[in-house]
């Protein structure tokens, strides 16, 4: 019986053979597969096994992890003042994650390549893999002035600052907002139906309209306007003068463009000083004819319209609109027609003025440091583009500053700093009120702030001066103090 | 004088010692994963870990003992193989019942085991040849049919558990009388075809290269088969049905040395198998499952769906090459991961590299039976080992390559891992005959009257 009793042998070794090579295919080559299914609640358990990162404002933590009693999870994300920062920290649910939490969780989880000599180290030492934490740029005071300034508007809106030297953002508010905690809670049925809540409100609480949102500009972009007929021209200045009348007829169409409330602009041959501090219409409908789609499309470019921005959140595209003809270049030169910017957009516009022509990039995370405290990544400020020379920024500054100080925008006025800036009424299209805009920087001869202001629906349908002045400036003056601590 | 002429047999060692240093390891290694789980879990060595570790100490002391006195030529790897296998068993329930898992009780599993190794040495003790067995063949035949039908027989109320009709429950209390039945029937196989072996060898009318046996022979292979399809039938029980079936026929080819008898054993299988597959829905199921577990039609259905297999597959790739670590996978998340899944949860905690280790284990201990079958002197020893080893292999192929689906998925307790007190006894008992046999194949063969003139010496 030998001869059989050693093929039954080999037949038992084929049979572990099978077995063993079955179990190499499903753990070392299938592995990831099988652990990443979306199917494999070990993810969704996972996602609550380690201490995730904190993240923190200006030494003010907005986001962290803390111990639970429970086994299954065993810690809960927490955010202090959870609706204030709800669009920079974003909500960590049992399936996704939103904002930072989103574009940092590798950091945040530990998983991250970054974070590979750390984790060694903690596999050598027998101490529990934590995540990283993450410093965003944003300024807790500026945050808190922006929103409480826009609430008490009682309006939707968006509130964005920079650092005009760095590109950092320094506050980031768009309302109406949500609550982070209560999307990131380990009870998927109570997060889910709360999404679902939040996604459908019609007054989009998870959009952050800083970002994610584009408006018309309305006359903020005019500053856009006469920065590219400064830079046509460099003989050009405040007080170059300019045809202003009531109403300029667009070239091969039988409308013409008014000014705001189809009042008069000066004497008809106005400054390019005067032509801002009032924000007439009819100049800058004029000097979008007069440097056409191109000229005007290369200066949108130069302050970094159309380009991927990521903040690291992405920013949605501005865009100043396809080529038509003339009629819409010169409606697109008051920021009408066809014309789209986020409200970051013209914080950068604002902040590339005041930083003497040239726009940084924007962005929000600040550090990243290991648990133990050690430096893994430090922001470093990159330029973004030349948007205009020195003298031009100069010059749209000094006009600025004039607008404030004598024209739409004296609500923005900080005792003892010269602040610049411009407002906007921007019709939406709809029957709803016109938006309130304003952008501004301050202090003019060297800014530590820029700034661009949203409200919607926010002027005042009564046909009074640019109203944006109105809602929108105190606003942002409530965020400058803030900044410049006055 | 050829015999003069031959070299001298080589004595096998007792190798004693070797036992008894291996021994311990085995009982180090499962203290040191039990102290493991309870780092990982609660950040300190359990209470309990001393008063387990020298609870199983010293129940393998015991063995080890009787081994060492009842049986001292034995095998000494197959003590220190079992002790590791059923230890890390022990260790996963206990995890598993820190995990606050319905059903995980490490207790209950570690009394079982000692009851286990009491059958164990109970065997050693009782069974002193186990040529005696060979008179038992058909007291063997008859108990393990007794043993197989009795569920089948009871109400539902007395033997139904989760849709499989194989236990005996009387009060709290319950035993699945097919574990030990496994065993009867094994006796009978070796005994019966032992004794019918040649007749079953006759060859018949010679087809396409290979012998067929005659026609009036296929009787007991049929009868199995029969027996095999009742047991799937009355008692809803693939694996022990295949189980059975599949050991019947590996000891039939090993005492008839035909190969035709294999090959009509797995045509009566797939005939077997593809009837019942047109019958029952659930073993049709089985089959489409296998090919294709992760389709959201089988995933998501209530009941018989492939919601286990893919929680078991599940598992195993969350452990990948290295494994989560003891204590810090999810393996409660497999269900059944205490029983007929606990390879899987093995596979979480311990990764590849952990169940490369226990296939090893496992291969280890059939290699050392069949080595055993190879040693043995007489036909019933040989046949009884290698169909003990056999089983064993079979029992391991069947359970692993389904929660792995390498095959589809049966139900059957990984042996000495899964937690039940029925298996875990049957297949101490089954150790304690492979014991017995390695200890009689081993002993050196009383030496011959040495032809030294007059002189006669006597061994001793």
């Amino acid at each position: 019986m030998n001869k059989t009793l050693k093929r039954a042998a080999v037949a038992c070794l084929v049979m572990f053979a099978l077995l063993m090579i079955n179990v190499n295919i499903l753990q070392a080559v299938r592995a990831e597969e099988l652990s990443g299914d979306s199917r494999n609640t070990r993810n969704y358990y996972a996602r609550y096994a380690i201490e995730r990162g904190r993240i923190v404002a200006g030494g003010k933590v907005i986001a962290q992890s803390v111990e639970t009693e429970s086994k299954k999870f065993r810690f809960a994300r927490e955010y202090p003042d959870a609706k204030l920062y709800a669009h920079v920290t974003g909500f960590f649910s049992p399936e996704s994650e939103s904002a930072i939490e989103r574009s940092e969780n590798d950091l945040l989880d530990g998983s991250s390549a970054d974070l590979l000599l750390r984790r060694s180290i903690d596999l050598f030492t027998g101490e529990p893999t934590k995540g990283a934490n993450v410093e965003v740029t944003i300024n807790p005071k500026a945050q808190k002035a922006a929103y409480d300034a826009l609430r008490n508007s009682g309006k939707r809106g968006a509130v964005v600052a920079l650092d005009p030297k760095t590109g950092a953002i320094l506050a980031m508010v768009s309302l109406p907002t949500y609550d982070p905690t209560e999307l990131s809670g380990t009870e998927k049925g109570k997060v889910f139906t709360r999404y679902d809540v939040l996604a459908k409100d019609k007054s989009q609480p998870l959009l952050n309209r800083t970002i994610g949102q584009t408006y018309p500009p309305g006359s903020t972009f005019k500053v856009v306007t006469m920065a590219a007929y400064l830079e046509d021209d460099s003989s050009r200045g405040p007080d170059t003068t300019i045809e202003a009348p009531q109403q300029l007829p667009l070239p091969n169409t039988n409308i013409s463009l008014p000014n705001y409330g189809g009042a008069a602009c000066g004497s008809g041959q106005v400054t390019l000083k005067f032509a801002l501090e009032r924000s007439c219409n009819t100049p800058f409908g004029k000097m979008g004819l007069e440097l056409g789609y191109d000229k005007m499309k290369e200066q949108t470019e130069k302050f970094g319209m159309g380009e991927q921005i990521a903040v690291p959140m992405s920013v949605a595209q501005s865009d100043f609109g396809e080529k038509e003809d003339q009629a819409a270049v010169a409606m697109a030169s008051i920021g009408q027609r066809s014309n789209r910017m986020t409200p970051l957009q013209m914080a950068m516009i604002a902040a590339g003025i005041g930083n003497n022509g040239t726009v940084m990039k924007p962005y929000l995370v600040n550090k990243i440091t290991d648990a133990k405290g050690d430096s893994v990544d430090e922001a470093k400020p990159e330029e973004l583009s030349q948007a205009v020379s020195p003298e031009t920024a100069g010059k749209l500054s000094e006009m600025m500053v004039s607008v404030v100080n004598n024209g739409t925008a004296n609500l923005a006025q900080v005792p003892g700093v010269q602040v610049a800036g411009k407002t906007g009424t921007a019709e939406s299209g709809d029957r709803a009120a016109p938006h309130a805009w304003f952008i501004s920087f301050a202090p003019a001869e060297d800014p530590k702030v820029a700034l661009a202001v949203i409200v919607e629906s926010g002027a005042a349908n009564v046909g009074a001066e640019a109203t944006g002045g109105h809602t929108a400036a105190p606003i942002a003056k409530a965020v400058l103090e803030a900044v410049l601590n006055k | 004088m050829s015999e003069v002429a031959e070299a001298p047999v080589p004595m096998p060692a007792k190798r004693r010692v070797a036992q008894l240093v291996m021994l311990a390891l085995a009982v180090v290694i499962v203290m040191g994963a039990y102290a493991n789980v309870g780092l990982a879990i609660d950040d300190q060595i359990p209470a309990g870990m001393l008063t387990y570790g020298l609870g199983l100490g010293g129940l393998m002391l015991i063995a080890y003992i009787v081994l060492a006195k009842f049986a001292p030529w034995a095998d000494p790897l197959i003590l220190p193989l079992v002790t590791v296998i059923n230890g890390l068993g022990l260790v996963m329930i206990y995890r598993l019942e820190s995990a606050k898992m319905p059903g995980a009780s490490a207790a209950n599993q570690i009394m079982w085991t000692a009851v286990g190794v009491v059958m164990f040495a109970a065997t050693l003790l009782v069974i002193r040849d186990h040529r005696m067995l060979q008179r038992l063949t058909y007291t063997a035949g008859a108990i393990g049919l007794v043993l197989l039908a009795i569920p089948a027989v009871l109400p539902s109320s007395l033997s139904e558990v989760q849709g499989a009709k194989i236990w005996i429950r009387i009060g709290g209390f319950s035993i699945q009388p097919g574990e030990f039945a496994k065993l009867a029937l094994v006796v009978f196989f070796a005994g019966y075809l032992v004794a019918k072996r040649d007749v079953l060898a006759l060859a018949g009318r010679r087809l396409l290269l290979i012998d067929l046996p005659r026609a009036r022979d296929l009787g007991p292979v049929l009868v199995t088969w029969a027996l095999s399809l009742l047991v799937l039938v009355f008692e809803k029980d693939l694996g022990t049905s295949l189980l059975l079936f599949g050991t019947f026929i590996a000891m039939l080819y090993i005492a008839t040395q035909r190969t035709s008898w294999v090959l009509i054993g797995v045509l009566l299988f797939a005939g077997g198998a593809f009837l019942a597959g047109m019958v029952f829905d659930h073993v049709g199921d089985r089959f489409q499952i296998w090919l294709n577990p992760s389709s959201d039609e089988f995933y998501n259905r209530e009941i018989g769906g492939s919601f286990q297999i893919m929680q078991s597959l599940f598992g195993l790739g969350a452990g990948g090459i290295l494994g989560t670590g003891l204590g810090q996978g999810n393996p409660d998340l497999i269900p059944l991961s205490f029983s007929d899944f606990i390879f899987a949860a093995v596979g979480e905690e311990l990764g590849l590299t952990g169940l490369m280790a226990l296939l090893m284990l496992y291969a280890l201990l059939v290699e050392r039976g069949l080595r055993t079958s190879l040693a043995a002197r007489e036909p019933f020893s040989k046949l009884l080992a290698g169909g003990l080893s056999f089983i064993l292999a079979w029992q391991v192929f069947i359970i692993v390559g389904g929660v792995t689906n390498l095959i589809p998925l049966t139900g059957l307790v990984t042996p000495f891992m899964s937690q039940g007190g029925s298996a875990l006894l049957a297949n101490w008992i089954l150790i304690a005959l492979l014991v017995r046999m390695s200890d009689s194949a081993r002993k050196p063969p009383p030496q011959a009257i040495q032809n030294e003139g007059l002189t006669q010496v006597f061994q001793r």
